[in-house]
C-alpha cells in the first residue's frame, strides 16, 4: 500500500477540481480537507486493487453535495453575491462554469463533474451514482448539451456586462 | 454574437481549464492543515521529514510513541516509506511538528554541539534479541566505542557476537541509537548501514567535538 502522502500528492488536484466545480473556493477548501480526512480514516481498509482516484473523486463529490445541501437550508448559494466572499478576479471563469453546473439537473451535473472533471470512466461514474454505465453516459451527454447553451453562449455576454 | 465560442467542443480538457485551481502554496497550506487535523484526530500514524546531514539527507519518521525510523539516502527513502506503510501503517504524512525535536537535535549533533539524544524512540520494528541489543546502544557513551563481543556480554549473551553484529545492521534508528559506536574487537570498524565511510566520519566527528 502506498504511503498516504503519495495519495495526496497524486490526487490532490483532481479532488480540488471537483470541489471547485461545485463550490465557492472557501467551501471547496473545506470539502477538500474533509475528503482527505475521511479517506485517511478509511485508507488502511481500502482493497489493494482499488481505483484510488475513483474512490477519492466519489468522496469529494459526496462532500461537495453535502455542503450544497446544508447551505441551501440556511442561505441559498445563488443569493450570496460572489464578490462579497472576497473572491479575486482570477476566479471569474470557474464562477461562470459553477453557475452553469449548479443549474443542471442533479444527475446531469453529477455525471459531468465525475466524468469530465473527475476523469472517471463511465463504469466508475455509474458505480458512484448507482446507475448503469449507459445511463451515466446519457446523463453526461445531456449535461454537456445543456452546458453548451447555458455556459458557452452566456460566457461572452457575461464578460461584456461586467 | 461570438459564434466561434459556440463552435468550441466542450470536452474534459476545456471544462477542467475553466476551473481556476489554487496556487501550489495554497494547496500546501491545505495539506499542512490536513496533517494538523489528522494528528489531533489520532489518524497520523507516521509523520516524516528529511533532515540534512553531512552524509546527505536523512529520513526521520515518528509514530505517536517516538522516532521509529532513521534512514540514510542509500537505503532509498521511498522504499523505506513503502516498507513502513506495509509494516506499521499506510497513514503516513510528511509533517514537521512531531519530528521537530529530533530534527533539531540531529542538527546539533552534526554540528558537534550535542552528545545525547533526548527523544522518545519507538522500537516496534525490531523484536527479541535484536531489540535488546539496539536498546542497549544508548548506554555506549558519545566519543567511545564498544566491541561486538562487549555488547554481547553486556546483554547477557557472550556467545552471540555475530547476532549482535546482525542486530546493529538492522538498527531502525541509526545515529539516534549509536550502532556506529560498535566496532570489531581488533579495532577495525565493521559494517554500517550508512556505509563504512559514514561510520568512520561519525566516530571522527565525536572524537573531535
Amino acid at each position: 500500500m502506498q504511503p498516504f502522502e503519495e495519495i495526496v500528492a497524486e490526487h490532490g488536484e483532481v479532488v480540488m477540481r471537483v470541489c471547485r466545480a461545485l463550490l465557492r473556493p472557501a467551501d471547496a477548501d473545506d470539502a477538500w480537507s474533509d475528503t482527505f480526512l475521511s479517506a485517511l480514516r478509511a485508507y488502511p481498509d481500502l482493497r489493494p486493487d482499488s481505483n484510488v482516484r475513483g474512490w477519492l473523486v466519489t468522496i469529494a463529490h459526496r462532500k461537495a453535495l453535502d455542503v450544497i445541501r446544508k447551505s441551501k437550508r440556511v442561505d441559498p448559494v445563488a443569493a450570496v453575491p460572489e464578490q462579497s466572499r472576497g473572491g479575486d478576479v482570477h476566479e471569474l471563469p470557474d464562477h461562470d462554469l459553477r453557475d452553469a453546473l449548479a443549474a443542471l439537473p442533479p444527475k446531469q451535473r453529477a455525471a459531468v463533474v465525475l466524468h469530465y472533471l473527475g476523469d472517471l470512466p463511465y463504469a466508475d461514474v455509474a458505480a458512484a451514482l448507482d446507475t448503469s454505465a449507459a445511463a451515466a453516459r446519457r446523463s453526461a451527454a445531456d449535461g454537456i448539451a445543456n452546458l453548451r447553451t447555458s455556459y458557452l453562449s452566456n460566457l461572452p455576454e457575461k464578460e461584456s456586462s461586467r | 454574437m461570438s459564434t466561434h465560442i459556440k463552435n468550441v467542443q466542450l470536452n474534459n480538457v476545456e471544462l477542467a481549464s475553466a476551473i481556476t485551481m489554487p496556487t501550489p502554496a495554497h494547496l500546501d497550506a491545505l495539506r499542512a492543515g490536513l496533517v494538523a487535523v489528522a494528528d489531533t484526530e489520532g489518524l497520523l500514524d507516521i509523520a516524516y521529514r528529511t533532515v540534512d546531514s553531512p552524509f546527505g539527507p536523512l529520513l526521520v519518521a515518528a509514530t505517536a510513541h517516538g522516532v521509529v525510523r532513521v534512514a540514510f539516502e542509500r537505503e532509498d527513502h521511498d522504499r523505506v516509506l513503502d516498507d513502513l506503510a506495509g509494516t506499521v501503517s499506510p497513514r503516513i504524512l510528511r509533517s514537521g511538528r512531531r519530528t521537530d525535536a529530533v530534527a533539531r537535535q540531529l542538527d546539533e549533533y552534526f554540528a558537534g554541539r550535542r552528545r545525547r539524544f533526548e527523544v522518545e524512540v519507538d522500537l516496534q520494528l525490531v523484536h527479541g534479541f535484536r531489540r535488546e541489543v539496539i536498546a542497549h546502544l544508548a548506554e555506549i557513551d558519545y566519543g567511545s566505542t564498544a566491541s561486538y563481543a562487549a555488547v554481547a556480554r553486556a546483554v547477557g549473551n557472550p556467545a552471540a557476537v555475530r547476532a549482535v553484529g546482525s542486530a546493529c545492521s538492522h538498527n531502525p534508528v541509526p545515529v539516534v541509537l549509536p550502532c556506529h559506536r560498535v566496532v570489531r574487537s581488533d579495532g577495525s570498524l565493521g559494517q554500517y548501514l550508512g556505509g563504512v565511510e559514514t561510520k568512520a566520519a561519525l566516530l571522527a566527528l565525536e572524537a573531535a567535538a
